[in-house]
């Protein structure tokens, strides 16, 4: 039987009182959104938090809304809320297609957008996609608030900016129409953490080049979850098979995958610039509109 | 700590550890035996109860977050008027053997059904996706749950009829 190593527990109703309980119980408190990162750490002994403060009941952290031109979303939202969200499918396909395949139904109905990039583990599915979109985040704390673009989040695996007695409360995203979005996942059987997956929101210029575009990568060690070098190629260039293979090669190329039960380097290596290729082939179809 | 769990309607109040998993509190403190428990890892889905109508893996929920929660398990399936048409659809259908993933899968069927009467195969497939059967091979399940589906419609029909 696995049971964690003894806690103290509070449930909050509140962000205020959230970030109260953070002070008043130190570094080594953390909050708990859906618990399935968490609670598995806990019982392998490999997080032990001396306090938790349960964030399923505050009720301001759970939305998606559209204001001043972006898509906001309430840390407390869960997987399956993005999933089914109409408002979020209008403007980015990529979130139904990444959240479809993160995890399953159950586990899904449990755990949040705000825990999962907290967790950062390196295969996490919402990193890459967030980081395809240009999204940045909201982190407050007891001295105010601060936004951090996506690709300044994460400092190494499960790690990030988020300090001890902060709190992520929202992801934003910036709504800009014209373009369309896509991710893909090779996983080893339905429900696993992907063995590699890619995801590419794009746009186009009249003339059918390429005026911007966010690659996002998961699993195989690329730094921020983005293949920078590959979008800084395909801008200016026109949005064809050539120029999205060379982007392949390229997001390939940078990605630094780890061998493990899911894979050797190689293939991963090569899963990054294939899947590359897929999700800009998507993303660009469904930009022009070709697509279901 | 205290805690009040609504458990298939009743109240009920105990001292735990925080530490407690919903899973151990329903067996050992409820003995409400009915919801198994299996990986222990969030993967099998055996331990799977609703909280606030919601399919879960009780495995992976502390006791104290469901406090004053309404919690359903497979014990609170059975109707007034007798099994609840899930229920009667795995006896039918034979959507079972060992039974061990028997209670999660009715929970989530049943949970399944109230949102969307009429699933194609596709969809059910999909609602237990995260819920493993080592011995059926989950035919049998899939047309239990249409088994259910179809004589709900039934029953409404005669109702309005
Ligand atoms: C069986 C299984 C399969 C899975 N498969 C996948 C998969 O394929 N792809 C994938 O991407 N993920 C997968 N996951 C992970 C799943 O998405 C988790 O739910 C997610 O990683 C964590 O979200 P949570 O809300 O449960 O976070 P929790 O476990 O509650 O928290 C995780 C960490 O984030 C911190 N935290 C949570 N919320 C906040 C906040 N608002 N502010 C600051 N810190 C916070 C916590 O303190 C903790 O350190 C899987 C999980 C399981 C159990
Ligand atoms: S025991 Fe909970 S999912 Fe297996
Ligand atoms: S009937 Fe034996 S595990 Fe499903």
């Amino acid at each position: 039987m696995q049971v964690p190593a003894a806690f103290e527990y509070a449930k909050a109703t509140s962000v205020t009182q959230t970030l109260d309980l953070l002070a008043q119980w130190g570094e080594d408190a953390r909050v708990i959104a859906g618990g399935h990162s968490l609670i598995p750490m806990m019982k392998l002994r490999l997080a032990r938090p001396t306090a938790l403060i349960d964030i399923n009941d505050v009720d301001e952290l759970s939305y998606i809304k559209v204001e001043g031109g972006e898509l906001r979303i309430g840390a407390l939202t869960r997987h399956a809320e993005l999933l089914e969200s109409a408002l979020v499918e209008e403007h980015y396909r990529i979130f139904r297609d990444a959240e479809r395949v993160i995890a399953d139904p159950i586990v899904r109905n449990r755990g949040t957008v705000g825990g999962s990039l907290c967790q950062a583990d390196p295969a996490e599915d919402l990193s890459a996609a967030f980081a395809a979109v240009g999204a940045s985040v909201v982190i407050q704390g007891a001295r105010g608030s601060r936004t951090v673009p996506l690709t300044e989040f994460h400092v190494g695996p499960y790690e990030t900016v988020v300090e001890a007695g902060e709190l992520l409360t929202e992801v934003r995203v910036p709504i800009r129409p014209g373009g369309g979005s896509a991710y893909v996942k090779v996983e080893r059987r339905v429900g696993d953490w992907a063995v590699a997956a890619a995801g590419a929101a794009l746009w186009t210029s009249s003339e059918g080049t390429v005026s911007n575009v966010g690659i996002g990568l998961a699993a195989v060690g690329a730094e921020h979850f983005r293949a920078a070098e590959a979008e800084v190629y395909l801008v200016g260039k026109p949005a064809t098979e050539e120029s999205f293979a060379e982007a392949g090669r390229i997001a390939a190329q940078h990605s630094n995958p780890v061998a493990d039960q899911r894979g050797p380097v190689d293939y991963k290596r090569h899963l990054a610039g294939e899947l590359t290729v897929r999700a800009l082939r998507a993303a660009a179809a469904r930009a022009r509109g070709q697509e279901a | 700590m205290q805690i009040t769990v609504t458990v298939n309607g009743e109240s009920h109040t105990r001292d735990v550890e925080p530490r407690l998993l919903l899973v151990h509190f329903l067996r050992n403190d409820l003995g409400l035996t009915g919801t198994h428990w299996g990986c222990d890892t969030s993967n099998c889905g055996v331990c799977t109860v609703t909280l606030d109508g919601v399919p879960v893996k009780s495995c992976t929920v502390l006791a104290v977050m469901a406090d004053g929660k309404q919690v359903g398990t497979v014990e609170g399936m059975e109707r007034a008027d007798g099994l609840d048409p899930v229920q009667q659809g795995f006896v039918q259908c034979h959507g079972l053997q060992c039974g061990f993933c028997t209670p999660g899968m009715m929970l989530t069927a049943r949970c399944l059904l109230d949102k969307n009467p009429d699933p194609s195969e596709q969809e059910i497939r999909e609602a237990i996706s995260g819920q493993i059967c080592r011995c059926t091979g989950y035919e049998n399940i899939v047309r239990s749950v249409r088994w259910a589906a179809e004589h709900e419609a039934a029953a409404k029909a005669e109702v309005t009829s």
